[in-house]
């Protein structure tokens, strides 16, 4: 009988930041203690708070621990197991109160989510079926195997959950599509080639409770009519991978795949398709040509998947998070659903919540939460006291939001209206410090990189906003690129083939729309506001504090630093190429910038 | 049927009949690059784009399909600002040696960009750079001018069955190329032509042709491929009363503009000097020319002089099925089983 638990967070981030080397060292100790009886450690999925980790719980009591290492572990068993004293070093301080806090759900980072799709992810063994079935895991299936597929269908419509990928396409009416197509073999088809830089929100979900899933994907399967499924997840995700393949094996061991699934009739079967990490396969009709092995490009719709999909039967392709959700809707019902979130956006959305911001990791929250919420207490306020200036929400399809819309609530539809789009959920925040143009232009060298080159506007679009963009963020910026940039980008948001060159602009046009100043800035007054831009910058030597000691002008590669030894040296403005090398070199703090 | 509105016109079509298909009915033009009626449509090019009332961004009119109700708009003001900077976009990246390119006067894009006010493209920045690929006896490729609609990927998979060329890398990098970028000539190109053909720009250029004539200086001749019995129509290309080149012909019902290499390429016979226009009898161990008359007078004067079982035929693969028939069965009638045929060209 054990007397305690700790839950190691084993999420992709906490692994990286050592969580492997803290189980290790548990274990040791916990054997020269002869605890081993009396305290089980499980590696968990992600508990989503990264920056802090790797993270360490102890139940029964509930005392988080983070930032915990290897060399903890000694003092964390004596203390703690040993003697009941809780390692007050090791425990969370609020980074604007300074308080400490014990228990994980009085962080400001948790207490403000709503964590249903991620209820199970650092709870739960992941890699244990019967930790999934005691919190109710299966059960929705068994639900939906007693009903009517009609009724299965007529349950989602209802819920009003949309696809969580990106467009928010409402995910009862794509299977209500592929449930009234005729066909002797349909697929469903679980989009976890989850792309975004920073967005990791699916590769949690399928780390941490990768049953959720497969749950989902076999509801899916019974409303529509299927009987295979492929999960297509870019190969990057191995541990995603591993636990998927565990949860498959496990869940054909218990009957709950396969053939006559819980004696309803039911036959499912789940595949596993390994992407290659191109950006644009996250895009179905790619996805699915990369499935058929053909190259990774999109094709028109319609027809739509759900008519013509994976080898031309039909297809109803959700996401991992939208299928997550589904479960949770067959168990516990549409009217529960539907009471978490706004009129429009149903239930909550997890977002990778990085950048400027304290604490930055995986949250869930309710939609209709406001972003002001969501940086300043999730995430904890900016970092090092800066100025807050804007986030860049849904990643490089998304959009620049500004400060003023602080309290834009967080649905579907609210930020479609300012120009962003809720995306697969990234969320950068960004201070002062950071120029809007070189972030525009980051994303767009992501775009054009990613661009599959299958159509005009987005293979060649693309490029030339990008070249545009580097123009502006390295001075060469003419005064006709503002209007050759909209010009650009409306043409490749409305004309592209698929939603990577039809959302590839966003991050230019809301950029232009609230922090148009900026370009200007750039363009006309070859000025970075936010001092970023390094060509931009000029250098100059403050005579007050320079002391001759010629150092700089040894590194200067172009010699334009000139003056008598023991003399305060000048920069030739004409010559300086801004490489930075004196500011780096001179240990007064002589070299400034402006 | 279905009715759809288009630039204020109504028009009745079959179900499946895409938007350009009605716009056509209606005689309302559409340009297009990757468009071509006997493959499955991609959508890739963008230039046939068009407003459809309450769509959220333009639509393809290629593979669009029409419905009931559609209101559709082809000449609108944003429809030709997206025809004006996709084509301003083609523009950048495209070499500009109009004067002396083999395509002028029939390249789409000179067409569109002259028909959409299109001189010169605002978005200078990088350009191709590709060597050009002249390593087969039959045309150039030259990458730097492909627009990448992908006609002719399409065009060597699905109605050649060669495969020889698909696209690799990805975004602005893509480029049509045989596997491994190999030159043609070690591909599994047949040379059969149809991407030739099927290019709307001047990036695949037959090599007989090169500076012999402008395309208005054509004059088009509709024939029959005389190499095999499988009667390819053929478009005979011909200036001065000299084939210049060849092309399928897409009306001809027999091979709906495919062709094979001989047909395409295979013309330098037809000026030669030694090529055969009588028939030759040998007279003191020279061969002279006469006439046919003359020559199956001959032929029919020694059949009688010998055995029939001393009478051999050889037929040729460049007549048909039932010319071949009517050949063996002659050479039967005379009492000789002794007969064969070339077998192929």
């Amino acid at each position: 009988m054990y007397e305690k638990q700790i839950l190691i967070c084993a999420g992709t981030g906490c692994i990286s930041s050592g969580a492997y080397e803290v189980k290790e060292a548990l274990d040791n100790e916990l054997q020269k203690n002869n605890m081993e009886d009396k305290v089980r450690v499980i590696l968990s999925g992600c508990h989503g708070f990264c920056e802090k980790g790797p993270l360490l719980i102890v139940y029964p009591e509930d005392i988080f621990y983070c930032e915990v290492t290897g060399e903890d572990m000694p003092e964390l068993v004596e203390q703690h197991l040993v003697n009941g004293n809780i390692v007050e070093r090791l425990l969370y301080k609020d980074p604007n109160t300074e308080q400490i806090v014990s228990n994980h759900e009085e962080i400001l980072f948790y207490s403000k989510q709503k964590r249903l799709v991620l209820r199970n992810c650092g709870v739960i063994d992941p890699e244990n079926i019967d930790e999934y079935i005691i919190r109710g895991g299966y059960q929705g299936l068994k639900n939906a195997l007693d009903k009517d597929p009609s009724e299965v269908v007529e349950m989602i419509k209802n819920s009003g959950l949309r696809g969580r990928g990106g467009a928010g396409f409402p995910a009862g009416m794509k299977w209500e599509f592929a449930y009234r197509s005729q066909g002797d073999k349909k697929y469903v088809v679980c989009n976890a080639d989850e792309g975004d830089p920073g967005a990791f929100m699916d590769r949690s979900t399928l780390e941490g409770d990768p049953h959720a899933v497969l749950e989902g994907i076999m509801i899916a399967g019974k409303a529509i009519g299927s009987d295979e499924a492929y999960i297509y997840v870019r190969a990057e995700y191995p541990l995603a991978i591993k636990r998927l393949r565990t949860a498959i094996a496990q869940a054909e061991e218990y009957g709950l795949i396969g053939e006559n699934i819980l004696n309803s009739g039911f036959n499912y079967k789940v595949n596993i398709k390994e992407g290659a990490g191109a950006f644009v396969c996250g895009e179905e009709t790619a996805l699915l040509a990369s499935i058929e092995g053909e190259r990774g490009m999109p094709r028109p719709r319609p027809p739509f998947p759900a008519v013509k999909g994976l080898w031309g039967k039909p297809t109803c392709i959700n996401n991992v998070e939208t299928l997550a959700n589904v479960p949770l809707i067959m168990r516990k019902g549409v009217k529960w659903f539907t009471s978490v979130g706004t009129e429009g956006s149903k239930g909550t959305k997890i977002f990778a919540l990085t950048g400027k911001v304290n604490n930055t990791g995986l949250c869930e929250v309710p939609m209709g939460i406001t972003l002001r919420e969501v940086v300043f207490d999730i995430g904890g306020g900016i970092r090092g006291g800066k100025k807050y200036k804007a986030v860049q929400i849904g990643g490089p399809s998304g959009g620049c939001i500004p400060e003023s819309l602080l309290d834009l609530p967080i649905d579907f539809d609210s930020l479609t209206q300012a120009g962003a789009m809720m995306g697969s959920g990234g969320l950068v925040a960004m201070d002062e410090e950071t120029c809007m143009v070189d972030l525009a232009r980051y994303f767009l060298s992501f775009t054009q990189n990613e661009s599959c080159g299958k159509c005009t506007p987005c293979r060649e679009g693309t490029k030339r906003m990008l070249e545009i963009l580097e123009r502006i963020t390295e001075g060469k910026g003419e005064a006709e690129d503002i209007s050759r940039l909209e010009k650009i980008a409306v043409t490749v948001k409305d004309s592209s083939l698929c939603g990577l060159g039809q959302t590839a602009p966003n991050p230019i046009l809301t950029t232009l729309r609230y922090f148009r100043d900026e370009y200007e800035a750039h363009i006309y007054d070859r000025r970075c506001p936010a001092g970023m831009c390094k060509e931009l910058l000029s250098y100059y030597i403050d005579p007050e504090i320079c002391n001759g000691c010629r150092a700089c002008t040894k590194v200067c590669p172009v010699e334009a630093i000139t003056g008598e030894k023991k003399e305060p040296h000048v920069i030739d403005e004409e010559k300086c190429i801004a490489c930075g090398a004196c500011l780096d070199r001179c240990k007064f703090g002589a070299v400034k910038t402006k | 049927m279905l009715s759809l509105t288009i630039n204020g016109h109504e028009v009745k079509v079959e179900p499946g009949s895409t938007i350009l298909q009605a716009a056509e009915k209606l005689g309302i033009f559409i340009p297009t690059f990757c468009y071509d009626p006997q493959l499955a449509q991609v959508g890739a090019c963008r230039i046939c784009v068009v407003e459809v009332e309450k769509a959220r961004a333009l639509v393809a009119s290629c593979c669009t399909p029409a419905a009931d109700g559609m209101i559709v708009h082809t000449d609108s003001e944003r429809v030709l600002a997206a025809r004006q900077a996709n084509l301003s976009l083609l523009l950048a990246n495209h070499p500009l040696d109009c004067l002396t390119c083999e395509k002028t006067g029939e390249c789409k894009l000179q067409d569109y960009c002259y028909l959409y006010g299109v001189d010169e493209s605002d978005f200078v920045g990088a350009q191709k750079d590709y060597d050009l690929d002249d390593t087969n006896p039959f045309y150039i490729r030259d990458m730097n001018k492909c627009i990448l609609c992908g006609l002719c990927v399409r065009i060597c998979y699905d109605v050649n069955g060669a495969g020889a060329i698909e696209f690799i890398n990805r975004g602005f990098d893509s480029k049509v190329t045989p596997a491994f970028d190999d030159p043609m000539e070690y591909s599994s190109c047949v040379f059969c032509g149809m991407c030739v053909d099927s290019c709307p720009v001047g990036a695949l250029i037959p090599k007989e042709s090169i500076r012999q004539a402008r395309p208005w200086e054509l004059k088009s001749v509709k024939t029959i491929c005389p190499y095999c019995g499988t009667g390819c129509g053929l478009e005979l290309l011909v200036k001065d009363n000299k084939v210049v080149k060849v092309r399928g012909d897409l009306s001809n019902p027999v091979s709906r503009g495919q062709t094979c290499v001989k047909g395409h390429f295979g013309i330098d016979f037809l000026d030669s000097p030694d090529r055969l226009k009588t028939p030759l009898v040998k007279k003191n161990g020279e061969f002279r020319e006469t006439t046919w008359e003359d020559a199956l007078e001959l032929v029919a004067a020694k059949l009688k002089e010998v055995k029939p079982t001393e009478v051999a035929g050889l037929a040729s693969a460049r007549a048909t099925n039932e010319e071949n028939y009517l050949f063996q069965k002659l050479i039967r009638s005379l009492g000789s089983n002794s007969v064969d045929h070339c077998a192929r060209l």
